[in-house]
């Protein structure tokens, strides 16, 4: 378990996988876009605008992706106390907020034309709402103290609190939005989707995934750094 | 059981020693509940619609005032500690001092959301279920507020920092809080809301010793 | 040329689809600026700090066998 935990092994990892992720994160998204942009049909009901969902749905994957993966290195951190892993959360926060600020930005964008509206109380933008808030409070706790072992502690105990309420909080929304508005008439993702969209949507999604692998992994690079720059300056201070 | 007890009686005896603080909550909720009408108007009949969702909020930013001072007292002068090394588990004694915390701030809030519903013209038909569901849904306020209040302690802005952390964390209780009342008023059944806002409280009375634990242990390392 | 003027008019979407897709641009290429930089700067610092540290341990004996200290 604590393999990996030598900062110079991790680091020498990384630096030999990060080429590899960020290109293929590149490819990804450069044939992603020439789908999403060029190749898929414009929907018969939403026209070209349909094309925001090739943006709009991966970032709202990565924004729960990545709510998951701080929970659950998060977890790794508490039990075994693995110093990657808390590495990991505080690398992870910042971009899993990304996603789900880019998630709302997006969606207003295509509420606009679709329901006529920038925001609607739909059950899901609502929830994705509230999971940017949790992003928030994660990041301000996590910087909050001198101490960043308390940091990391705290985070982690509240990473994991959210993500218990997380079903909660999307069961009370869906059953509050479906009892105050009529269902939208237009759902953004039909039960059957024509694989000419399909595909699209799923190589940028890939795309999303890796950009997210290389670039959580050069955060966590340089929170290894700045651990050691922490260390030094305790060092020179005891010293003088 | 006896040391839960005795935990729950020191913290109302200095609750009840410096008794303003409950008061001040109470204010807070009328005075904040009775600056709405301004804003929106004395229009009766919009205020009787929105009144249990002012009362909700309000409540909730009545809780969220007292959250900070939860622990702090006791980490300050290092009883917290002693909390820690006693041999009642520290997952009880968090329970002891959420269930103090509620009897000083959210049961004097129950006693006054009827002068709210009677300033808002509320229908009197639902201001049992109000009360239910507040009876409910105050525990679980203090129950995750009791988190966020162990998890800022020693941090910067620790005051600041729990409303950021506490207020999407309730979002749920005030859904089912405000739907039970509403569908009360309606003439509908409020049992599906009050179930389900039983359900959360029943949740969170597993998570938040679990959690308290956690985060009290990880701030007196 | 019409039909370029067609792919960037995106049916009378225009003005919501490429936003989408800026922002979306933005944002990603703004955390990747911010991390790469962020990364420099600390190896910069840590660079810095390494050399200092290095220097400092060649003069310690000398220091030491001075008569104060």
């Amino acid at each position: 378990m604590h393999r990996f935990a030598n900062p110079a092994r991790f680091t020498r990892l990384a630096d030999r996988v990060l080429p590899f992720v960020a290109a293929g994160a590149l490819v990804c998204l450069g044939i992603g876009l020439y789908l999403a942009l060029f190749v898929a049909p414009p929907d018969y009901q939403q026209g070209e605008s349909v094309r925001i969902m090739y943006v709009h749905v991966p970032s709202a994957w990565m924004a729960m992706f990545v709510y998951v993966a701080i929970a659950v290195a998060s977890a790794v951190a508490l039990v075994w106390r693995h110093p990657l892993a808390d590495l990991a959360a505080k690398a992870s926060a910042p971009i899993g907020a990304g996603f789900a600020f880019l998630t709302l930005a997006t969606g207003s964008l295509w509420g606009r034309p679709m329901w006529g509206t920038w925001w609607e109380w739909d059950g899901r933008l609502t929830s994705m709402l509230i999971l940017f808030f949790l992003y928030l409070g994660h990041i301000a706790l996590m910087n909050a103290f001198e101490d960043q072992q308390r940091g990391y502690r705290a985070a982690a105990v509240l990473a994991l609190v959210g993500v218990i309420n997380i079903p909660i909080i999307k069961f009370s929304v869906d059953w509050w939005s479906t009892l105050h508005q009529p269902a939208s008439v237009l759902r953004l993702d039909g039960p059957t989707i024509h694989p000419s969209m399909l595909w699209p949507l799923l190589i940028t999604a890939l795309g999303f995934k890796l950009y997210y692998l290389a670039l959580v992994l050069l955060r966590i690079k340089s929170e290894l750094i700045a651990a050691r720059l922490r260390a030094l300056d305790l060092a020179k201070l005891k010293a003088t | 059981m006896k040391g839960f007890l005795l935990i729950v009686g020191r913290d109302l005896r200095l609750a009840l020693r410096q008794s303003a603080d409950a008061w001040l909550a109470v204010l807070f909720f009328v005075l904040t509940g009775a600056l709405f009408p301004f804003g929106i108007g004395p229009d009766a009949s919009l205020l009787k619609v929105i009144a249990p969702g002012i009362i909700w909020v309000v409540a909730l930013l009545a809780v969220l005032l007292s959250l900070e001072r939860l622990f702090l007292a006791d980490y300050e002068d290092g009883s917290l500690e002693q909390l820690l090394l006693s041999p009642l588990p520290l997952e009880l004694a968090i329970l002891g001092k959420v269930l103090a915390h509620w009897l000083t701030t959210g049961l004097p809030l129950i006693a006054a959301a009827p002068v709210l519903a009677v300033l808002f013209n509320m229908d009197m038909a639902g201001l049992g279920t109000l009360l239910l569901a507040m009876l409910l849904g105050t525990p679980v306020l203090s129950l995750i507020g009791a988190i966020g209040a162990a998890l800022t302690l020693g941090a910067r802005r620790g005051g600041v920092l729990i409303p950021l952390l506490v207020l999407p964390l309730y979002i749920p209780a005030l859904i089912f809080g405000v739907g039970a009342t509403d569908s009360a008023l309606a003439g509908l059944s409020a049992r599906p809301d009050l179930l389900l806002l039983g359900a959360v409280l029943l949740v969170m009375l597993v998570v938040t010793p679990l959690a308290g634990a956690a985060a009290l242990r990880q701030a007196l390392e | 040329m019409t039909e370029i003027a067609a792919f960037f008019d995106m049916g009378g979407y225009a003005a919501f689809v490429w936003p989408s897709l800026g922002l979306t641009l933005v944002i990603m290429l703004g955390l990747v600026v911010q991390t790469v930089g962020q990364l420099r700067q600390r190896q910069r610092r840590l660079a810095e700090l390494e050399a200092e540290g290095a220097q400092r341990a060649r003069r310690r004996p000398v220091a030491a066998a001075g008569p104060q200290t």
